[in-house]
């Protein structure tokens, strides 16, 4: 006589223990579900964090290592030196992709970064002290936000020169204006909820309401705005670098890769892959840009559902 | 007073506002220079004469809030200053005057900027507009698929692949954009073509998908909802009860895309070697002449401020609700 029940019981469904799911089971059934832009998009920025963290072990050469022949062709098929050639002074175009990887990306997600703490911070400032502190920062916001950023990050740069620390801060400055807004928009609604006003009054400091409190219910937009935020970020480094005015050789970057070898592209109707060197750090930056915002425009579906992509 | 009057005049103050207080940062940007940079501009064998003389002909002697007001004085009767280039340790003095270095920049830049609006916009709404009514089809996603990567391009990419595609493989376009004052209008409008081309191919995409999110947004409206309930036919749904709502954030669309034009010019003209103000201002900054960079700092604030000042306008004096006050 066996104890094995095959019929089904509706009281055994409900009063059985619900298992809740770990959070890593949910990511898994949500990642399932994903269309196969946001996969896209998800691979190509994992190829990306694996070329910048590990760029030294598979650059083939130094980041500022100058070989004797300027200007040297493609050699894919092997037994050449120089996969995608060498640049202008010499150094292998293939090395400075992977450094650039790292260095152009590093940059980008520390400025998108200090953006998030300063304008994130301010904005959840703001919106928990809803007065005379809330419209000084509003009404400097909206100042700021009336002139072109990437004007505005020029005239800047030509102030305080062009250093990768100025341009950190120049550049998070400026787009944390657009963090402290969404913030601020977003973190009015939950500040007036019952349970933080509980927190506060059991005596909760700022920083507890900020962090445990309303953070972790604005995180969904904030998540979605920060990989915006990075793309934008991303072409606005990689723009100023074209212009000769971002990160400064010798480091290799992408933005500048482009503008050292753009005179190369009049001679595609004699060699394509020559004119193709200046497209390859151009299309390395499109490329990320590409999958961030299929991802982000994965993840906004997914988290508010309603909302149309734009 | 009419409530239109009244909002557009309470919009055009805060316009007024707002460009106080940007050219309150454009001229502090002179202010926050390093104490020294009267040498750095003439050089380290000037005299202590001559970099004297150079700070009191910027008006560094004076407080701030007076050199404010003459500067604010001076651009108002369009006298931007002297050029900090052209100046030499010797006191010889062969800087020009920023207005002559700007205003056939300035006039190049409105050219290309006003050719590419006017390819543009109109496709952008045909595309925009056309995309949300057939929401979800096959057309709808196709240009969304092909908008969303665009708009993740930088425009130097999208410049370089146009010049290899339709400048060396295909010559079809001049790959510079080298325009000059006595070319005709058919020559200049041959040489712009590719930066033309680039700037629409980028501002298209943003443009589209802004009109549609906000064509589809008003579709959803329930007022909209009750008239094809009611039976009005699908035209007069979209003439009558539609179109007269969506005046306002088309006209947002607009000039903010015509504002993102401003700011896209600076890298294209760059790309394309286009005389244009855009790059006065790149060169500008390299050399750290600072007048330069002000004055096309304030042009470029002024246009963005004006353009977005308009839509705000264009969006009060087309909404129905205040033209009907109850």
């Amino acid at each position: 006589m066996s104890e094995t029940v095959k019929s089904y019981s509706a009281a055994d469904e409900v009063g059985a223990i619900r298992m809740r799911r770990t959070r890593w089971q949910r990511m898994m059934i949500d990642l399932k579900k994903a269309p196969i832009s946001a996969w896209f998009g998800m691979i190509v920025i994992a190829i990306y964090a694996f070329t910048a963290l590990f760029a030294p072990l598979l650059a083939p050469y130094g980041e500022a290592q100058v070989f004797p022949t300027p200007f040297a062709p493609w050699s894919m098929t092997g037994g050449g030196e120089h996969v995608f050639g060498t640049d202008q002074i010499g150094r292998d175009v293939f090395s400075r992709l992977i450094y650039g990887a790292r260095n152009t990306i590093g940059i980008a997600l520390a400025t998108t970064l200090l953006s998030f703490i300063i304008g994130g911070g301010l904005g959840l400032v703001a919106a928990i002290n809803r007065s005379w502190l809330d419209q000084l920062l509003s009404r400097f916001v909206d100042v700021l936000m009336a002139i072109p950023s990437l004007i505005f990050a020029l005239m800047l740069l030509s102030i305080f020169g062009s250093t990768v620390g100025s341009l950190i801060m120049i550049i998070a400055v400026l787009d944390s204006t657009r963090v402290f807004r969404l913030t601020r928009s977003v973190a009015v609604n939950v500040v007036v909820m019952d349970y933080v006003e509980a927190a506060r009054l059991r005596g909760e400091g700022l920083g507890w309401v900020m962090r445990r409190e309303i953070l972790p219910n604005i995180m969904p937009p904030l998540v979605a705005e920060f990989g915006l935020r990075f793309s934008f970020v991303f072409l606005t480094i990689a723009a100023l670098s074209f212009l000769g005015l971002g990160i400064q050789p010798p480091t290799a970057d992408w933005g500048s890769m482009v503008r050292d070898n753009a005179s190369l592209i009049q001679f595609a109707q004699y060699d394509l892959t020559a004119a193709m060197t200046p497209l390859l750090p151009a299309g390395a930056i499109a490329l990320l840009t590409v999958a961030v915002n299929f991802v982000v425009d994965w993840f906004l579906h997914k988290t508010s559902g309603l909302r149309d992509d734009h | 007073m009419h409530p239109v009057l009244a909002t557009v005049l309470q919009r055009l103050g805060l316009g007024v506002v707002t460009l106080f207080f940007v050219s309150l940062i454009i001229f502090a940007a002179i202010a926050m220079l390093p104490g020294d940079f009267g040498e750095a501009v003439l050089g380290q064998a000037a005299l202590p004469e001559t970099v004297e003389a150079f700070r009191k002909e910027l008006g560094l002697d004076k407080p701030a809030w007076l050199r404010y007001i003459n500067w604010v004085a001076a651009v108002l009767q369009g006298d931007l200053g002297t050029s900090f280039s052209g100046r030499a340790a010797s006191g010889v003095d062969r800087s020009r005057d920023v207005v002559d270095l700007i205003a056939p920049r300035l006039w190049n830049t409105l050219f290309l900027a006003g050719i590419t609006a006017l390819i543009a916009v109109p496709l952008a709404l045909f595309l925009g507009i056309t995309t949300a009514l057939a929401r979800n089809s096959v057309y709808d996603r196709s240009v969304n698929a092909a908008t969303l990567t665009t708009i993740s391009f930088p425009e130097f990419f999208v410049a370089y692949v146009l010049i290899v595609l339709l400048a060396s493989i295909w010559p079809v376009f001049p790959s510079l954009a080298n325009v000059t004052p006595e070319m005709s209008f058919t020559e200049r409008l041959y040489k712009c073509a590719l930066p033309s081309l680039t700037l629409t191919l980028v501002i298209v995409a943003h443009m589209m998908r802004m009109t549609r999110a906000a064509i589809i947004n008003l579709l959803a409206s329930p007022y909209i909802e009750m008239a094809q309930l009611k039976g009005v036919s699908k035209a007069k749904v979209i003439v009558k009860h539609a179109l007269p709502n969506a005046w306002a954030p088309i006209a947002t669309v607009i000039a903010f895309n015509l504002a993102y034009l401003v700011v896209g010019v600076v890298v294209v003209e760059v790309v394309f070697v286009y005389p244009g103000i855009g790059q006065l201002m790149v060169d500008a900054v390299t050399s750290r002449d600072i007048p330069v960079v002000q004055a096309c700092a304030l042009i470029f604030a002024a246009t963005y401020i004006l353009l977005n000042l308009l839509a705000d306008i264009i969006g009060i004096v087309t909404n129905p609700r205040l033209l009907h006050p109850r």
